[in-house]
């Protein structure tokens, strides 16, 4: 598998990201040379790098046995009276191999929907710890190309959904359809759009709907609750509530205003509801939890953990390590 | 000023009667050539030759301008949902969706508060100081002249004398007040060259508000005399040291402070960037430029002016002076943006001529971008103009071939940043000297006698520091 990290080896198996993403992105300009028309041609460019990764068999793809669509698995676990745990992590963050084995590791450590972050220039949706994150991911040469190749590897191997997390821009660049469909042969099975708010989603959902991609939408403390109202109608997998105004990032303390929103949210609606924005620590998601909460979305305290190794190995270590403490400290 | 705020309903509702007073409408009279009223000699000057080089692609497509330009006429702009064609909207995170919709109504509904229009037209009147001349450029016009003694009559719009020294204060002026109905204290800022974060600074003081400028440390650097101004005027200056540091930086670092702070803080933005309503609001605000333009052309001329020619970074001074003559046919727009070290290297901010459609802070138009729709690092020898995108109202306006958009590189810039210092006494901003610099390929092009009105949207104090690093003066 070219995005393995042999467990032997102190180094990065075959999988040289650097090689990797500049042959992705001269065969993406070849392609869009040749062909004035479709300036992007993604599952050329798919295909290219596939083609240039050694031989590996095409693992069986356990189509929609091992691997449910994020609203089956939220039901599922609603119906078990079980709280999704979703983590979020940054694609490229230091390098697709270490996202490969990151992904990998959180599906056995038990998350139940995986949000993976598409680096951007640009994310000011975003505290510190993820702009610091994406900014090394950029670096490292991570390209949508990139990370979608990787995920087309690793996603037959994981038993839980990936939800891609990526600002618009990239999304327009590659064009909706394209990307709607690169997405999903990537084996991706949801996204989110932190830039793209309800009333603008229109194009995006009915590209992602061709593609059963399910676009989660997220509703704020800011809010209003009529908007609220056709913001969990329209949102898929489930409905992402955002617990403070603000910025990703970690906080000492969850909001009590918490409690009376996800009570707000789920007067309206049956479909499940995942909190996110400044979650941290096992107390948190207990108390969320207890607050009838369906999933807790946690992200600049994962990304903080992977970032902070000295290593990517010691980095994947303490990542699993407190994906262990999250996951068990909810029901 | 009753006009200086109002809906777009309203401004294209009185087109007809403006188009009434001054010349007949002549259907899409986009060339000077066939507009003149008042040709003298154009014999000497052969139609072909009176374009630059850019406007060779917009006469290709004049037909579809033609039409265009009759839709335009009769259209929104933006229309309900924030658009210009295909531009603008409100791609921002959630949580701001609301404030925006406040800031929206809030906008409207003060479009006809007389008492809202009167505090606002004292303010500008006796504050800012405006209205700000329409100087004929004596000087610099006999520089433009051909052997034979032809050539067109340079006029400045100057912006530069207003309170503050730029046109960004129209705009914070009235923010400030929108602010202050919002019942907010608290105001935020991004800030480029530093002259949007003084006149923000300076409105802050004179209206009693908490002011946080946000600003790239690189432009703090380059901007060290407006920074203390801002600290002088009583603002916090919050440097920026993420991405490159420069105002698209300051300008994400602005949003994620207003998406924390949604409930007790306005976010005065610069420019006619943004999410909706930002666009329309600020060229609203700005449009005052050219609405005293038209007045004083018909006093000193009694007609219009033939061509506008203003910088284009964001594109607020530009839209302020544009606005006013979209629905005029027969007076041709240009914008002129920053070409750096040339709009072939890798080194410029030239939006419009050399970037592709994208969506960046907030809205939809041309923007510096790679294959993979990451920002690139834009450049300008003047801060003012340094930025990735663009408004999107100057998309619009290009693609459907109503405004031209040109660039010069910092060295022309430079060129005429001295030229017009000796010419006319005038310093102006690094900013408006790429107007002026565009003057060199204009003229030789132009008509006998066509009135030509460039915006000069600031003085150039702040920038003698960054120009004494290159001129031999």
């Amino acid at each position: 598998m070219a995005f393995a990290i042999k467990p032997a080896s102190t180094s990065h198996s075959t999988f040289s990201p650097a090689v990797h993403q500049s042959s992705s992105s001269l065969s993406r300009r070849a392609a869009a040379a040749k062909m004035p028309a479709g300036r992007r041609k993604a599952p050329a460019v798919v295909r290219a790098v596939a083609a240039a990764a050694p031989p590996a068999p095409a693992p069986a793809r356990p189509a929609g046995k091992r691997c449910l669509s994020v609203s089956q698995t939220m039901s599922r676990l609603k119906a078990q009276g079980k709280t999704a745990f979703i983590p979020y992590i940054t694609a490229g963050d230091p390098d697709l191999a270490t996202t490969a084995e990151a992904l990998r590791l959180l599906d056995a450590c038990g998350a139940d929907v995986i949000e993976l972050g598409v680096p951007c220039s640009d994310p000011y949706a975003d505290g510190p710890v993820i702009q610091a994150s994406t900014a090394r991911a950029l670096a490292s040469g991570t390209t949508p190309d990139g990370v979608l190749a990787m995920l087309k590897e690793v996603t037959p191997e994981l038993s839980c959904p990936v939800v891609l997390f990526s600002y618009f821009n990239p999304v327009v660049r590659w064009g909706l359809a394209d990307f709607a469909a690169a997405a999903k042969e990537a084996g991706v099975h949801g996204l989110i759009v932190p830039d793209l708010p309800y009333a603008a989603t229109c194009a995006l959902r009915s590209e992602a709907m061709k593609n059963n991609l399910e676009l989660v939408l997220l509703t704020t403390p800011a809010t209003p609750e009529e908007r609220m109202k056709e913001i969990t109608r329209a949102s898929e997998g489930f409905i992402y509530l955002v617990s403070v105004n603000g910025v990703t990032g970690p906080r000492a303390n969850v909001s009590t205003r918490v409690e009376s929103l996800i009570q707000e949210v789920k007067q309206v609606t049956d479909k499940p509801v995942a909190v996110g924005f400044g979650i941290s620590k096992p107390e948190h998601v207990k108390q969320i939890a207890e607050w009838g909460a369906d999933g807790v979305i946690i992200g600049s305290a994962m990304v903080r953990q992977l970032g902070e190794g000295v290593s990517p190995q010691e980095g994947l270590k303490r990542l699993e390590d407190y994906a262990r403490s999250m996951k068990n400290a909810l029901p | 000023m009753a006009a200086a705020i109002g809906s777009p309903s309203r401004a294209a509702a009185s087109a007809p009667s403006r188009a009434a007073a001054g010349t007949a409408p002549s259907r899409a009279v986009l060339r000077v050539a066939s507009a003149g009223p008042s040709p003298r000699r154009r014999g000497a000057v052969a139609a072909a030759a009176m374009q630059p080089a850019k406007a060779v692609a917009a006469e290709a497509s004049t037909a579809a301008a033609e039409l265009n330009g009759a839709a335009v006429a009769g259209m929104a702009r933006p229309d309900a949902m924030g658009r210009f064609g295909k531009f603008g909207g409100k791609y921002v995170p959630e949580t701001l969706m609301h404030a925006l919709t406040e800031l929206e109504s809030a906008f409207h509904a003060l479009a006809t508060d007389e008492e809202f229009q009167k505090e606002l037209d004292g303010i500008l009147k006796d504050y800012v100081g405006r209205e700000s001349p329409l100087y004929f450029a004596e000087r610099l016009t006999e520089h433009y002249k051909r052997a034979d003694g032809t050539g067109p009559l340079i006029y400045l719009k100057r912006e530069d004398l207003n309170h503050t020294g730029a046109h960004k204060i129209n705009n914070a002026v009235a923010q400030a007040l929108l602010a202050k109905r919002l019942g907010k204290q608290r105001i935020i800022a991004e800030t480029g060259a530093g002259q949007h974060g003084v006149a923000t600074a300076t409105v802050c003081a004179r209206f009693g508000l908490q002011c946080i400028i946000y600003m790239g440390a690189q432009d703090m650097e380059r901007q060290a005399l407006n920074v203390f101004r801002m600290r002088l005027l009583g603002a916090e200056v919050r440097p920026v040291h993420s991405g490159t540091a420069t105002l698209k930086d300051a300008t994400s670092e602005a949003i994620r402070d207003w998406v924390t702070n949604v409930e007790t803080t306005h976010y005065i933005l610069g420019s006619v960037a943004g999410p909706h309503p930002y666009p329309m609001m600020v060229r609203e605000f700005h449009k005052v430029i050219g609405q005293e333009t038209r007045r004083q052309a018909m006093d000193k001329w009694g007609g219009k002016p033939d061509v506008l020619v203003a910088c284009v970074g964001g594109g607020s001074n530009a839209m302020g002076l544009f606005h006013e003559f979209v629905d005029d046919q027969d007076v041709r727009l240009i914008g002129v943006e920053a070409a750096g070290h040339g709009v072939d290297t890798d080194k410029h901010a030239a939006t419009l001529t050399k970037g592709e459609v994208g969506v960046l802070h907030g809205s939809m138009s041309y923007l510096l971008q790679d294959d993979d729709g990451q920002v690139i690092e834009p450049h300008s020898i003047s801060a003012g103009l340094d930025y990735p995108g663009v408004g999107p109202e100057h998309s619009f306006l290009k693609d459907i071939g109503r405004a031209e958009y040109d660039s010069v590189t910092d060295q022309e810039a430079l060129d005429a940043f001295k030229r017009v210092s000796r010419l006319e006494g005038i310093i102006p901003a690094l900013e408006t000297s790429h107007a002026l610099a565009y003057l060199e390929k204009l003229c030789p092009t132009l008509p006998d006698g066509v009135r030509v009105v460039v915006n000069c949207s600031g003085r150039g104090d702040k920038d003698v520091h960054t120009a004494s690093k290159y001129l031999e003066v």
